[in-house]
């Protein structure tokens, strides 16, 4: 293949004629320096918005996605400045202040010249993307919360793309491409996919089909493991819930995790602090209430990338998953000497 | 002896100023409103000046006179104007059409804790202000600060649990508590970032090797003879040590 480089020191005429000559041969033109950037081997770079909780409760998720990541050729780098992303959307609609922070964000995104902002957390994906959403179909409410924010450098435009991470290891590296990078197959792991709402919820910002989603599956599968299907994988694990109400939450999670088990998950796969919460640390709940239930460990999808990747296990943070997964790993020999 | 200027008056007396000052002199002048009554005062004077040159004498909502103890927090608005403006009094000229009030205490629960009993991470924050997390990221508290500090930041890495961020974000914080009174989540910016400072502090800043070495020096005697002769000096010698010292280099 064919490309064309541009400089950006030289000539202004030679640009110029090298830009109509590629319209002419319809060849790619690329920048000079990211020219160097694919000799150096990075291949892509892209602001990241961690949300609250990637750096406090789920320190784990945020380490292992960092460092898959970067293995599969993608530098997540943070954004210098970022607030909260609001939490929760806000469903009301004459409600504008719920969407200062979320489009707050989206500012800082657009601080650091960037127009694509990428997000581990679904929660936080959700919040940024519906009110990404919000604000590019209704201008006079754009136009409002520019004018409450009129300290801000830069007034939003809308021109921000949210995603997650599993759309960029789908659409920009392809499962097929990961699957070639898979040093340790997580071969005879069973493990179910859980994707609660916020994922695939409401539709129009949904990362994949709402109702029999496969992206997790794929992923998975391109990893070497046994991908278990289950009827609740879509269920809401109870959310926000879990503060106020514990039994509801408790009795949605035995059922989620039960039906994966009977369906002989060994592991549960998940993309959501606060899902992991529900599933994973209300199991102390759960077996208070229900005698049956035996734990079952909870995992963030990047930490068994990062596994299957071959990268450190430290990188895992193991450790600070409720429910100790690391008896199971070592019984399928996946971690300690191999 | 030299004329003095009015300002230079004002400066020196560090009290009412219309001791001193003959209406005479005074070209410029601006009409203001204190508490909705009218008053015509010196273009030159601070809201604080200004106020006791009005009548009013300062007991509560008045300290240093020089922008650091954060006593003096001001609401206003100037005339034809929307917004409403937070000011320390000392450090802020009047302006014509402003409506005036003080404030002379932001009302507000500072929780009692040992740092030596508490844990140095994020359970810290939510133990003794969980209204934190109420934040919207509205910015208001930017908005009032006089300090120009960045609140909102340094609230939003206290959710985050980054002491360190919090701790240098609120190092220039007077305490006045405009960013309290102005917060739509009811949330105590300033006592925050004071429990931050001092979790900070102790746990989290690198130890200072100077400080532990002086301390040590401090405490066999190095400087004794030195404090000896000091205490020994009178009033005015001590005054004039003073000015000398501060002619001679900077002290922060």
């Amino acid at each position: 293949m064919l490309l064309l480089v541009l400089s950006s020191i030289g000539e202004k005429a030679v640009r110029n004629s090298t830009k109509e000559f590629a319209q002419l041969t319809h060849l790619p033109i690329i920048p000079f320096t990211h020219l160097l950037d694919l000799m150096k081997g990075v291949k892509m770079k892209i602001s990241y918005f961690p949300g609250c909780t990637l750096k406090t409760m789920a320190k784990n998720f945020e380490d292992s996605a960092l460092a898959s990541a970067s293995s599969l050729g993608i530098e997540m780098v943070e954004l210098q400045r970022w607030n909260c992303c609001g939490t929760v959307y806000s469903l009301t609609s004459d409600d504008l202040i719920h969407q200062l922070a979320p489009i707050r964000d989206l500012i800082r995104v657009e601080e650091q010249k960037d127009n694509r902002v990428v997000t581990l957390c679904s929660m936080c994906y959700n919040t940024l993307k519906r009110a990404n959403k919000l604000v590019q179909e209704d201008k006079e409410k754009l136009d409002k919360l520019n004018d409450l924010m009129y300290r801000e450098d830069v007034k939003y435009d809308g021109k921000v793309k949210v995603l997650h991470l599993l759309e960029i290891l789908k659409n920009e590296i392809g499962f097929e491409q990961i699957a070639r990078k898979v040093k340790i197959p997580l071969k005879g792991l069973k493990v179910a996919p859980y994707y609660g709402c916020l994922l695939l919820r409401p539709p129009e910002v949904g990362i994949d089909d709402p109702e029999n989603p496969t992206i997790l599956e794929n992923l998975l599968e391109s990893t070497g493991a046994e991908v278990i299907d289950y009827p609740y994988k879509t269920e809401c694990c109870g959310s926000y819930n879990t503060v106020a109400n514990v039994d509801l939450v408790v009795e949605r999670a035995y059922n989620i995790l039960r039906s994966a088990i009977n369906q002989g998950a060994e592991a549960i796969v998940l993309s959501c602090p606060l899902c992991g919460f529900n599933l994973d640390n209300r199991q102390k709940e759960i077996k208070e209430k229900f005698s049956d239930f035996k734990n079952i460990p909870i995992f963030y999808f990047t930490q068994l990338l990062a596994l299957s990747l071959g990268l450190d296990e430290k990188v895992c943070r193991f450790e600070l998953n409720f429910v100790d997964p690391r008896p199971l790993l070592e019984s399928k020999h996946l971690i300690g000497g191999v | 002896m030299e004329e003095k200027s009015i300002m230079e008056k004002i400066a020196e007396a560090n009290k009412a100023v219309t001791k001193g000052v003959d209406e005479k002199e005074v070209e410029h002048w601006v009409t203001i409103y204190i508490m909705g009554k009218e008053y015509k005062v010196p273009a030159a004077l601070t809201i604080m000046q200004a106020m006791e040159y009005a009548g009013y004498k300062f007991i509560r909502s008045c300290g240093c006179r020089a922008g650091f103890c954060g006593a003096c927090s001001t609401v206003y608005r100037k005339k034809g104007e929307y917004k409403l403006r937070t000011a320390m009094a000392c450090q802020t000229r009047v302006e014509d059409g402003m409506y005036l009030v003080q404030i002379p205490f932001a009302p507000a629960e500072k929780a009692i804790y040992d740092i030596n009993k508490e844990q140095y991470d994020i359970s810290v924050f939510f133990k003794y202000y969980p209204e934190i997390t109420r934040c919207v990221s509205c910015n208001t508290c930017t908005k009032s600060c006089p300090q120009d500090l960045e609140v909102m930041d340094y609230v939003q890495a206290a959710i985050k649990g980054d002491f360190a961020a919090v701790a240098e974000g609120s190092f220039e914080c007077i305490q006045c508590g405009l960013c309290a009174i102005r917060c739509p989540a009811d949330i105590v910016q300033y006592h925050l970032a004071q429990l931050a400072r001092r979790m900070y502090g102790r746990y989290g800043s690198p130890e200072e090797k100077n400080v532990k070495k002086r301390v040590e020096e401090i405490k066999k005697g190095k400087f004794d003879k030195e404090f000896d002769r000091v205490m020994s000096l009178s009033s005015d010698e001590l005054k004039n040590l003073y000015t000398e010292q501060q002619r001679t280099r900077e002290v922060y």
